[in-house]
């Protein structure tokens, strides 16, 4: 009888990680995917200075930053595609959300004070999953986008 | 005080450098925010509560890396870089860590 309890919770848990976690993806990769398109013209670099024939008013510290959290049915379909190793679909996409809510965060703060562009951009991700009464740990990750933003000289 | 995490500030030149100044702070999760972002964790996506925690603990690391910057007398501190650490069950290290300078 026990085991039978034990069985539909899992079932249960698994059924709607698979719904409301999908849903959830689905969701916010269309989010993601408008509010990029809406932020394309803030231009994001890696490199170290600006061009130096370009002149800026002022650069301002912005950073983005997110925690997101797997879903059951995720953690249960890594764990068992971790038997035999390959490809973690269920993380890659995961991931994938969080670095670009990060970016998409940074570049928002950007937009408050009207800069154009953002240099020296670093990202970063850390894991923040936890053992709670030595129970297997629930995958959850903080991930940060921050850089220079740069208003152009001329701008008000 | 001006931030940045370039290796100059824009427009204007380094006349000193004061070395490195940094600030971290060490932030457990709230107990009942944590219940329900164990409740969350079935059906995933973002964590608010723990975002916005992460949040104050950066700004806080930043307060505390100016506070350094000033106390040595400098009024820009460049080529800042943040760091978190998970250090134990449910608490986490924020850190900021740059070079305090003087520019004019």
């Amino acid at each position: 009888m026990e085991a039978i309890v034990q069985i539909g919770f899992f079932v249960v848990l698994l059924a709607i990680g698979w719904f409301a976690g999908r849903a959830n993806e689905k969701r916010h990769f269309r989010e993601l995917a408008e509010v990029e398109a809406s932020l394309r013209d803030i231009l994001v670099f890696n490199e170290r200075r600006p061009p130096p024939e370009r002149e800026f008013r002022s650069g301002t510290l912005v950073v983005g930053s997110v925690v997101i959290a797997e879903d059951y049915f995720k953690r249960i379909a890594a764990g068992l595609r971790s038997l035999v190793g390959g490809r973690l679909t269920a993380y890659e996409s995961l991931l994938d959300r969080g670095r670009r809510e990060a970016i998409v965060r940074m570049k928002q703060e950007a937009r408050r004070v009207g800069a154009t562009m953002i240099f020296n951009v670093r990202l970063e991700t850390s894991s923040l999953s936890e053992d709670r009464s030595g129970r297997a740990p629930m995958f959850s990750a903080e991930f940060i986008a921050y850089g220079t933003a740069l208003v152009p000289a001329g701008r008000p | 005080m001006e931030l940045t995490t370039l290796e100059t500030v824009p427009g204007k030149t380094i006349t000193r450098h004061l070395g490195l100044v940094q600030g971290s702070t060490v932030r457990s999760k709230h107990a009942g925010k944590d219940f329900l972002a164990g409740l969350k964790n079935f059906v995933g996506g973002e964590l608010k509560s723990y975002t916005a925690l992460l949040n104050e603990s950066r700004n806080e690391a930043i307060e505390r890396m100016v506070a350094q910057a000033k106390a040595v007398g400098a009024n820009a501190i460049v080529n800042i870089r943040f760091s978190t650490s998970n250090i134990a069950a449910g608490a986490a290290e924020v850190m900021a860590y740059g070079t305090a300078v003087v520019v004019g």
